[in-house]
């Protein structure tokens, strides 16, 4: 999902840099007022950002014979909501871009709105769907993750057909070949960071329940979750 | 071994069976170069639907060989596993001590009373 450094034209860069801007600087409020607020939830905050980290730099083999990466965004933005996620994706996305030249700096605000912005909302929206209705926490987080990734990389295919839509088909035509060399790679890797985004969740309901509950992951006695439901039922 | 042990190890190697398969099954044969990056083959596309496109700007530094770049890519995925290591390993650490001080009190001051309620 990397567009690489000075790969969008600069209208396009600007543009994808102003939309990215007002969600990395409210999310900056948001992680200083969790900080301030919980002292105790830095250690998590820094295990959030540091999953981005290890799955973003994760390259994978797919089935279309290609290579990609996850991006782990999916765990943050259900622990801490997507603001939080705005501004550690984009730590990430800019070790990336200074370090290792993937990524770039020009193409960051579209980086951003894909990874850090698009994806974790995406994901976030569909575990918050799932839990309404009652689904078991572990196939929400599943879900939640794999939306997550997998939404981030059709971003970036739209991202690229807007940019460089094809002499003849068009956009319609440039998206249909951009997805097929992230969308479709990605399919296998977004199962994959599903399975792995539950493994830390099982982790984490194991030895940080309290934390869990605080953030309303857990609910104690799943007690809200029935009430909200039996709301429902009653209008 | 526990059941939620079994469980995240199978969740491993679900995650790894889903990595290797493609490779076992050579479904990047019919490639050129099998497994290259899709940011690249993004790349290619773009030369391909707009040739005379030149990329404007230049990272700033760029990793001088295939091996820097891999030694960088190993420093995020260490430092990521690092801290998630130690995550974890604090709260184990910190949960057999609280343990641990629990059942200290309960043997030691034989039901007092006084330092059971602060355990808690």
């Amino acid at each position: 999902m990397h567009i690489a450094e000075g790969f969008l034209p600069p209208a396009h860069a600007v543009a994808w840099g102003v939309a990215s801007a007002p969600f990395v600087v409210h999310g900056v409020r948001s992680l200083t007022r969790e900080v301030r607020e919980h002292p105790e939830s830095t250690l998590l905050l820094g295990a959030s950002g540091a999953f981005t980290f290890v799955l973003s730099a994760l390259k994978l083999p797919s089935v279309t014979g290609s290579c990609s990466h996850p991006t782990g965004t999916g765990l943050g933005a259900i622990l801490f909501r997507p603001p939080i996620m705005a501004v550690l994706g984009t730590i990430t996305l800019l070790f990336q871009a200074l370090l290792l030249a993937h990524g770039g700096l020009t193409t960051l605000g579209a980086n951003v709105f894909s990874m850090a912005i698009v994806g974790p909302w995406a994901g976030y929206a569909v575990y918050r769907l799932l839990r309404r209705y009652d689904v078991p926490l572990m196939v929400a987080v599943f879900c939640g993750a794999f939306v997550a990734d997998l939404s981030t990389y059709c971003v970036t295919s739209v991202q690229l057909a807007l940019a460089f839509p094809d002499p003849s088909s068009g956009f319609l035509g440039a998206l249909g070949k951009f997805g097929s060399i992230f969308a479709v790679t990605q399919i296998p890797l977004a199962v994959s960071e599903g399975l792995l985004t539950v493994l830390v969740m099982r982790l984490l309901v194991q030895s940080s329940k309290g934390e869990l509950t605080r953030l309303g992951v857990l609910v104690a006695g799943g007690k809200r979750v029935q009430a909200e439901s039996s709301e429902a039922v009653a209008r | 071994m526990s059941r939620n042990t079994k469980i995240n190890l199978l969740l491993l190697l679900a995650v790894a069976l889903l990595a290797v398969m493609p490779l076992v099954l050579g479904l990047g044969d019919d490639k050129e170069q099998p497994f290259t990056g899709s940011d690249g083959e993004a790349e290619t596309a773009i030369t391909e639907i707009e040739p005379d496109y030149e990329p404007w700007f230049s990272p700033l530094y760029e990793p001088p060989s295939g091996e820097i770049e891999s030694a960088l890519f190993s420093l995020q995925a260490a430092l990521g596993a690092g801290v998630l290591a130690y995550y974890f390993g604090l709260r184990r650490g910190r949960k057999q001590g609280e343990q641990r001080a629990r059942e200290r009190d309960a043997a030691g001051v034989g039901g007092a009373g006084e330092s059971d309620g602060e355990g808690v």
